[in-house]
């Protein structure tokens, strides 16, 4: 368990690809955030979102259930989904250490969602593994 | 997990508030939460069980100010200390750069500080970091109850107890009234900052030596 340090630069980059996946097609809020529940990157409404709190409860959530995964016999869920009535919410995890969540209305569908998490993952690594 | 942000000079760390059920690791968030300045500090989320047992954590995230130059931010967490959630408990280490260990003083609570501490060693074990290693401070909690005559464990008795080979720094607190709550944290704080940065240096140092840290 080592210490994440990011700089301007790759802040910049890592709001870049969230931005082209997703911001892009319309989702509310992107959030980056370590396993500690620190937020790294967040972009979208972020005014209007206590982001400090949903990155604690979203690291929070992930973690119990990977043990509920772990104590059914399952290896892992590797996606947490939860429909609102407008609104709606995945979080996936990115590596070892990191959780992106994704806020998003009706209007998107999650399959696109998805899709583009699946497609950002690589890309998110490869940046915060940059020296 | 420390998250050092160079693109805002921010050092971001993770305190967490441990020790057995109803010692008064809340009642430490909650005083904190009041004596400082909105413009300091977050807000405060809790996950509370009716009857104000915590249920997963609470969090208060505070702003300590500049230190060198970096903005210092403080998650504090605390655990929930009833002995079945002892998952829920290692879920909230995760991460974790320094502990307070709230100690209950009442003499019939002798035994859970003693399994408290067993608890948090094994967690801890499991994300491989040793007790002796990370920053820690204890605070032995509620002295207020002497006046009510109620029967307390002596601060030799306690220190004998938990503290004995750990040699940490340790705190009387009546956390109900404030006492000893700043001072618990701004120990705590300053191990933690230093131990982080220490380990951010390192890191770079061995970077710049070609290391894979
Ligand atoms: N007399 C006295 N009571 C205290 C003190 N600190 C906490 N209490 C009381 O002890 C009880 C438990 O305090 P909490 O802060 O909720 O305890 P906790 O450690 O968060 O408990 P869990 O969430 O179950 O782990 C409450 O009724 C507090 O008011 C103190 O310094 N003196
Ligand atoms: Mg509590």
């Amino acid at each position: 368990m080592g210490t994440v340090v990011v700089t301007g630069e790759k802040i910049e980059k890592l709001k870049r690809i969230l931005d082209n996946h997703l911001t892009s097609i319309g989702v509310s809020l992107a959030i980056l955030i370590d396993e500690a529940g620190n937020e790294i990157v967040s972009t979208g409404k972020i005014d209007q979102i206590d982001t400090t709190s949903l990155a604690a409860l979203a690291a929070a959530n992930f973690g119990a259930t990977a043990q509920i995964a772990k104590l059914i016999g399952e290896e892992d869920f590797s996606i947490l989904y939860h429909k609102g009535k407008k609104d709606n919410i995945h979080i996936t995890k990115i590596g070892l250490n990191f959780i992106l969540v994704t806020v998003f209305t009706d209007k998107i569908p999650l399959g696109l969602v998805r899709l583009r998490v699946k497609q950002l993952k690589q890309e998110l690594l490869n940046t915060l593994s940059e020296q | 997990m420390a998250l050092i942000n160079l693109n805002k000079r921010e050092i971001n760390c993770k305190i967490v508030y441990y020790g057995p059920g109803r010692s008064g690791k809340t009642t430490n968030l909650f005083y904190i939460y009041n004596a400082v300045s909105e413009k300091y500090r977050g807000k405060l989320l809790t996950i509370e069980t009716r009857g104000e047992r915590t249920l997963f954590f609470d969090l208060l995230p505070i702003n300590l100010g500049k230190i060198k130059g970096l903005d210092i931010r403080l998650q504090l967490y605390t655990v929930p200390g009833q002995s079945h959630y002892r998952a829920t408990r290692k879920l909230v280490l995760k991460g974790v750069d320094g502990i307070v260990f709230v100690a209950d003083s009442l003499r019939k609570r002798r035994e859970k500080n003693i399994e408290s501490l067993i608890d948090l060693k094994n967690n801890l074990a499991e994300y491989n970091i040793e007790l002796e290693e990370i920053p820690l401070v204890f605070q032995y909690n509620k002295r207020d109850l002497i006046e009510a005559n109620i029967p307390l464990l002596t601060i030799e008795e306690l220190e004998n107890d938990l503290n004995r080979e750990l040699k940490a720094p340790y705190f009387e607190a009546a956390a109900i009234k404030g006492i000893g709550v700043f001072e618990t944290l701004k120990e705590i704080s300053k191990r933690t900052v230093k131990y982080v940065a220490r380990k951010y240096i390192f890191n770079e140092a061995s970077k710049a030596q070609g290391g894979m840290i």
